[in-house]
């Protein structure tokens, strides 16, 4: 469903990702795993065009897209839901949701804010209010919801619990399962490798802008650099 | 009464100031320019004014093309110099922006001389009797028309998709662009409804003071411009209040019997904002990114 090919990006004279290549199936769960700067958001923001790779190509549901403006590529079913949730503060939540249906025809959009409202029903009641009044929870769910208003064939998710207190980090990681249930692919970028892996089939690990190993999640999980790495021995 | 006289004859002027301050805000809003050519555009819309009057269009339409000449020159301003500059510092759009400014005087200059112009806007004469003060129908008009812009301004930028759009970019370019919004066209979108407003605060400005020069958008640019820092810049109701503080406080520098100052008024609530509150009174925190 997406394959990234010799993925190489520069910040001025930075070399932050370097000859990246991997693939997301349909239907799957794929994470990326990593510490911090190792290039994980580099690597979502290429795909999503708002930074380009000097070389290679990116390929989603079989067209090439590593030219494309991100809002053509989010038309296409590519959902990117940003590090720091980056929700409009200032905006109500359900303006937010609004925006995520920017690509979509309008007659779909009261029936969509609908269905994220039950998915999320904290938002529904929280409808008017600003973004900036919710909580971290709260805000990781209004990010979703709105990247859902696109129907995404793909979701792209950049730290989904990062500053989260741990149940609602479980929760989160339920929402995550439930759509993958649903058929949406989930493309998982986490520091939070213990939870990443226990979703996810497959994996990538990336140190320094370089992918070092790829492996299903299970086999990941039970590796012996990979625990010392990232699952604290 | 003079007070009420005087009040009216502020809320005149300020609403004035706070059209012409309006589109400097919102683009700054957006792409963090300032829009150094903005005041220009209203002398573009009294050279478009004295045409279309001298060819003897009815007053609707000259004043539709006066609006639409500012909101065309505006856009093809933006397309032709500041979209290709979209990912350059700064600093360099910055540059433009003066350059833009001086292009359309020099160009104005170039084709109509610097010789002022008179310029009559056609609007109903006469006046009206409350309180024992005489209102000028012009004042009245004026003050009711920018009232109405800002009402239509403010119903685009609540409740319509592209003025949502508009306030998403505002927020966060990169986050908007993820929603699957263009941002170029959203760009586009603000600098037309921004000229549109000057156009329309260009047709009130010239009702009140009937001279065109070359350099007539310049001074009131600027004016709007301290307007838009004074309420802070990227706010709409920022802009507006400064508009109308600005006018408010020229009035009152007037009436005090110092008419010669009051340029040098505005420009000292420039250098005090600057200095105590440079994100103006109704201004977010900047947040610089690293
Ligand atoms: N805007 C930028 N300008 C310059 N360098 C940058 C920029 N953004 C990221 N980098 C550098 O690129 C590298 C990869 O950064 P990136 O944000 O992709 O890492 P990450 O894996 O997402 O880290 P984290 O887990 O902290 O989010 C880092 O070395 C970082 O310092
Ligand atoms: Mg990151």
């Amino acid at each position: 469903m997406l394959n990234v090919k010799n993925m190489n990006v520069y910040y001025g004279n930075i070399y932050a990702i370097k000859d990246v290549s991997f693939d997301v199936n349909e239907g799957e769960i794929v994470t990326l795993i990593g510490s911090n700067g190792a290039g994980k958001s580099t690597i979502l923001k290429t795909i999503s065009g708002l930074l380009r790779s000097k070389t290679g190509s990116i390929a989603f549901l079989g067209e090439t897209i590593e030219n494309s403006a991100s809002h053509a590529i989010v038309k296409r079913g590519l959902a990117h839901v940003p590090e720091g949730r980056r929700v409009f503060l200032q905006m109500s939540v359900q303006e937010n949701l609004e925006m995520g249906h920017y690509t979509q025809p309008r007659i779909t959009m009261n029936e969509r804010i609908e269905d994220v409202y039950e998915r999320f029903p904290r938002l529904k009641e929280r409808y008017k209010q600003r973004a900036g009044t919710l909580s971290g929870g709260e805000q990781q769910m209004l990010a979703m919801g709105r990247a859902l208003m696109s129907r995404p064939k793909l979701l792209m998710l950049d730290e989904p619990s990062m500053g989260l207190a741990p149940l609602l980090v479980d929760q989160i990681f339920e929402i995550i399962k439930e759509l993958a249930s649903l058929g949406v692919t989930i493309l998982l970028v986490e520091q939070n490798a213990q939870m990443a892996l226990s979703l996810a089939n497959r994996g990538y690990v990336l140190e320094t802008g370089k992918i070092t190993l790829t492996d299903s999640a299970k086999n990941l999980l039970e590796n012996d650099a990979v625990r010392r790495a990232y699952l604290g021995g | 009464m003079l007070i009420l006289d005087q009040l009216i004859n502020a809320l005149q002027l300020g609403s004035i100031y706070a059209l012409v301050a309006l589109g400097y805000s919102m683009v700054y809003g957006i792409i963090k320019l300032l829009n150094f050519a903005h005041g220009d555009v209203i002398m573009v819309g009294g050279y478009i004014a004295i045409f279309s009057l001298a060819a003897g269009h009815h007053p609707a339409l000259a004043f539709f093309l006066i609006v639409f000449g500012c909101t065309l020159l505006a856009v093809v301003m933006e397309k032709l110099a500041y979209t290709p500059l979209r990912t350059a510092p700064r600093i360099s759009v910055l540059i433009t922006a003066i350059g833009i400014s001086i292009l359309l005087q020099n160009l104005a200059q170039f084709f109509f001389e610097a010789r002022p112009l008179p310029l009559h806007i056609p609007l109903p004469t006469g006046s009206i009797n409350i309180a024992g003060t005489t209102l000028a129908y012009t004042m009245i008009i004026t003050i009711m028309a920018s009232v109405l812009s800002m009402l239509a301004l403010n119903f685009v930028v609540s409740r319509t998709r592209l003025g949502k759009a508009m306030r998403a970019v505002s927020e966060d370019g990169e986050a908007a662009q993820l929603m699957g919004i263009n941002v170029n066209n959203v760009v586009t979108f603000t600098f037309a409804v921004g000229a549109a407003l000057a156009g329309i605060g260009a047709i009130l400005y010239f009702v009140r003071f009937p001279v065109v020069t070359p350099t007539v958008g310049a001074m009131l640019g600027l004016k709007a411009f301290i307007a838009a820092v004074l309420g802070g810049i990227g706010s709409i109701p920022g802009a507006m209040f400064g508009g109308f503080a600005i006018g408010i406080l020229e009035v009152l520098v007037t009436a005090a019997g110092f008419s010669r100052w009051t340029d040098g008024a505005v420009f000292l609530v420039l250098i005090i904002v600057l200095l105590v509150r440079p994100t103006g009174l109704m201004g977010r925190k900047i947040v610089e990114k690293v």
